[in-house]
């Protein structure tokens, strides 16, 4: 899948992974899934996975920044993790780590990894 | 000296954004020949896509038109030519400032003109309104020979 979303009701954490080169052409998609999926939730973070992305242009910092933007009406924060050098030097130079801050994903995931209960994860 | 030195290539698609991929794609098989890094390529591939997104969606908009690329490899640069028959820019120094963007509606960020004269060693524009734009741009592949003669100087540097 181009795009994998998951949803961790306790925290109201959602996170996307990216699976294709983000441009101009697949930014679309991207952007009106991601919107579908946060006007659903309302979550109160959303994480970005870059883990799979190999190819990011100025069209990926459009998309991070809209997304922060509709976040932060709703009160929630945006954040990104496993960047890969190209997309970190895009989103470095560009000062959107300033506001999107990187994350360590595992990390973040360590609580729910530990606990049996499963249900409150969603894969959309 | 490379054997390959002195090549051309030269592509013409229409302005449609599922190009963009073909696009950088051919330019970074074309380079190859010239035994670029990985970020090398990388910094080419983003490059050509940020010039071909621009005439796509600045140069002609909703409208169908043609793009140009051609690339050229001359001993160990590569030049890029990316031209449209476009609607041109008002103001070029204007354009290629930081965070400027005629289209913030759009989540456009303004930093295309940015990462490319970042990413390539060179960047110049000319554009006449109502008839197009054409970006230039220059990188120096660098041999892998003179990377050993750094490491090697830098060792003996280090060995004082
Ligand atoms: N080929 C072109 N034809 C007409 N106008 C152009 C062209 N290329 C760039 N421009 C103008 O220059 C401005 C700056 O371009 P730049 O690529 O830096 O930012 P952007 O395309 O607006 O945003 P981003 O590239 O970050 O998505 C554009 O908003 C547009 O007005
Ligand atoms: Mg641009």
């Amino acid at each position: 899948m181009k795009m994998e979303g998951r949803y961790y009701e306790e925290d109201k954490l959602l996170i996307f992974k990216i699976n294709e080169e983000i441009d101009e052409c697949s930014v679309k998609e991207i952007r009106r899934r991601a919107d579908y999926e946060i006007e659903r939730f309302m979550p109160r973070e959303v994480i970005f996975d870059f883990d799979s992305v190999t190819f990011m242009d100025s069209a990926g910092i459009g998309m991070v920044i809209g997304r922060y933007k509709q976040l932060n009406i709703i009160g929630g924060r945006t954040e990104v993790a496993n960047l890969t050098d190209g997309v970190r030097k895009i989103f470095a130079m560009s000062g959107v780590l300033k506001i999107i801050p990187e994350i360590d994903l595992e990390k973040r995931l360590e609580k729910f990894n530990q606990t049996d209960d499963k249900k409150e994860v969603v894969n959309l | 000296m490379n054997k390959f030195s002195d090549n051309e290539i030269k592509i013409e698609f229409i302005s449609k954004s599922n190009n963009e991929a073909f696009a950088r794609i051919s330019v970074a098989a074309f380079v190859a020949q010239l035994d670029p890094t990985i970020e090398e390529i990388s910094d080419i591939k983003t490059a050509v896509s940020e010039a071909v997104t621009n005439s796509i969606v600045h140069g002609y908009e909703d409208k169908l038109g043609i793009v140009t690329l051609i690339c050229k490899l001359h001993n160990n640069d590569v030049y890029i030519e990316v031209s449209d028959k476009g609607k041109g820019i008002e103001n070029i120094e204007m354009a290629k400032q930081p965070l400027y963007t005629t289209k913030p509606n759009l989540e456009r960020s303004g930093m295309g003109f940015t990462i490319m004269e970042s990413f390539m060693d060179e960047l110049s524009v000319e554009s006449i309104l109502g008839l197009g734009t054409k970006v230039t741009m220059r990188k120096t592949i660098k041999q892998t020979d003179e990377l050993e003669d750094t490491q090697v100087t830098l060792e003996e540097a280090l060995r004082g």
